[in-house]
């Protein structure tokens, strides 16, 4: 065998064996939470608040953190979305390729996107202080929102950034304006990307704690107020994981294996609904 | 000149950046009539063809000076209103870019921008211009159908109809035959052939025989400059200049 069959070999192998792990660090975490998760899981978990203390409570569910949680995401996946679409439409339609202020808002969006969420916590808390505000649901939405719209901008910038130029000149070519083309052409032509985007936010939105520590607090009982304070599915794991009893910290792992599902289920949806869309859009 | 002209081109300059695209246009478009701009390429003939409806506005770094008078009216002049130049023209690129959605909105869209809501009118537009454009019968069952599952030469035909729905009365072709295949791009060239006696039609080609079998009227650029125009059988037969000679025996290229 010469020497460079032998190292397309090496390297198709390398790359195999890679590939391989993605597969099994994923296979490996959903055993792992199924094996610790099942034994604790019943249908209180899913259909009663905690009964006994969070910390403490050995009865009931979480169905508190399941509600709160739900509703932290997808408030700010809205908020968010309010946000970031007129953002990606202005850089990409009414801006040029080589604009300073669009490479600019990029290059912020960046920044923002590696920023740690405990920053974005801390940043909530205290601006949630100097206007003397408690942690509250309304807290928890507008810290989540600051954390996950360069997730979802830059996620829809990506695509909308792949709209051909030629796409947006046949929309002005039949005498429509740019709010036009942003919102009939180049919004419609990236819809699978932006509900991927969207999916994306959402499910780093439920999934985050630490934003949600100080701004969204915590609470046994259901709450819809966007003014008190509301549980959400990692504090639930973290408070019940840091406890001394083995039976909560079973509990925990219920509460991990609810998130996962919630997280999987939108991964799913998200795959069909950009399968979906996707048969309008133009190559 | 002997002849009505909706677009008429004086001095007109453009610039990409330092580059300096076109040089000195000045030109009258006969009406009703096909014009074809042919040169080799890089010498500006799409800009040129662009720059009748301002999509060189989308170009970093463009600059244009001179005028372009479409029915009288500047169109490089910053108060004219860009959406009233474009609808005049219909545009097809050199690959049909059908837009985003089925096929009945594709050709809905331009006439619902300028404000047409009435679902019957609509549906009688939408069958009318894809009647003009020889695609009624092809997509006929299946209107509500995303178009780009059409093949590539059904969306051009659909561009086609796309841009008659706006009633125009210019259309411009960059090059719109590029991106088809030999029975297409005849199905389009007959279209333009039929057209011509109601809409002024520019064409830009880098087919010679193209040229030939559509144009009344020739503009042939070099390097940015317009070299010689005239009616296409003078050009073809006895140009004036010795470019305009060896660029048709295909010397250059």
């Amino acid at each position: 065998m010469d020497f460079r069959k032998i190292e397309e070999n090496f390297f198709k192998v390398l790359m195999i064996f890679s590939t391989l792990i993605i597969f099994a660090s994923l296979f490996w975490i959903l055993i792992i939470v199924a094996i610790k998760g099942i034994p604790a899981m019943n249908l209180a978990m899913i259909t009663q608040a905690p009964k006994g203390g969070f910390y403490l409570g050995k009865e009931g569910g979480i169905l508190n953190a399941i509600i709160g949680s739900l509703l932290v995401a997808s408030g700010s996946t809205l908020l968010a979305l309010i946000l970031s679409l007129p953002i990606v439409l202005y850089i990409n339609v009414y801006l040029t390729k080589k604009s300073r202020l669009a490479m600019f808002t990029r290059f912020s969006l960046d920044v923002l996107w590696g920023i740690p969420s405990i920053v974005y916590g801390a940043f909530g808390f205290s601006i949630m202080l100097f206007f003397g505000l408690r942690a509250s649901l309304l807290g928890g939405i507008i810290t989540v929102a600051l954390l996950i719209i360069p997730i979802m901008s830059r996620a829809m910038d990506e695509v909308m950034q792949m709209v051909p130029i030629e796409l947006i000149s046949a929309s002005y070519s039949l005498g429509a304006n740019r709010l036009e083309t942003a919102l009939k052409v180049v919004a419609r032509q990236a819809l699978p990307g932006v509900l991927t985007a969207v999916l994306i936010a959402f499910g780093r939105g439920i999934g985050d704690a630490a934003s949600v520590i100080f701004t969204a607090g915590y609470t046994d009982s259901i709450s819809f107020s966007l003014f008190r304070p509301v549980a959400t599915l990692p504090l639930a794991i973290f408070y019940q994981l840091g406890t001394p009893f083995p039976e909560v910290q079973a509990r925990a792992h219920a509460s991990s294996l609810i998130l996962t599902i919630i997280i999987m289920l939108i991964s799913i949806a998200s795959r069909y609904l950009t399968k979906k869309f996707k048969s309008f859009v133009v190559k | 000149m002997g002849f009505k002209s909706h677009i008429q081109v004086r001095n007109l300059n453009v610039y990409y950046g330092k580059n300096h695209v076109l040089k000195n246009i000045t030109v009258d478009i006969p009406d009703k009539k096909i014009t074809v701009i042919i040169g080799p390429s890089g010498c500006g003939k799409t800009t040129l063809l662009k720059s009748f409806n301002r999509l060189i506005d989308l170009v970093d770094g463009v600059n244009a000076t001179g005028e372009i008078l479409v029915d009288g009216v500047n169109i490089l002049d910053p108060k004219t209103e860009v959406v009233d130049v474009r609808k005049k023209m219909g545009l097809l690129s050199q690959k049909p870019y059908p837009l985003p959605m089925s096929i009945y909105d594709n050709i809905a869209y331009g006439p619902r921008i300028h404000g047409m809501r009435n679902k019957k009118e609509l549906d009688k537009i939408v069958e009318h211009y894809l009647r003009e454009a020889s695609l009624w019968e092809e997509v006929k069952e299946r209107l509500n159908e995303p178009a780009s599952g059409l093949s590539v030469g059904q969306q051009q035909r659909l561009c086609l109809a796309r841009g008659l729905a706006v009633e125009p009365e210019i259309i411009l072709g960059d090059e719109p035959t590029s991106a088809l295949d030999p029975a297409s791009s005849q199905r389009i060239e007959q279209k333009f052939l039929e057209l011509k006696n109601r809409y002024t039609i520019v064409v830009v080609t880098h087919i010679l025989r193209q040229a030939k079998r559509l144009a009344d009227y020739i503009l042939f650029l070099y390097m940015g400059e317009l070299i010689e125009h005239g009616p296409a059988q003078e050009i073809f037969e006895n140009p004036n200049q010795e470019l305009t000679r060896e660029y048709i025996r295909g010397i250059i290229s």
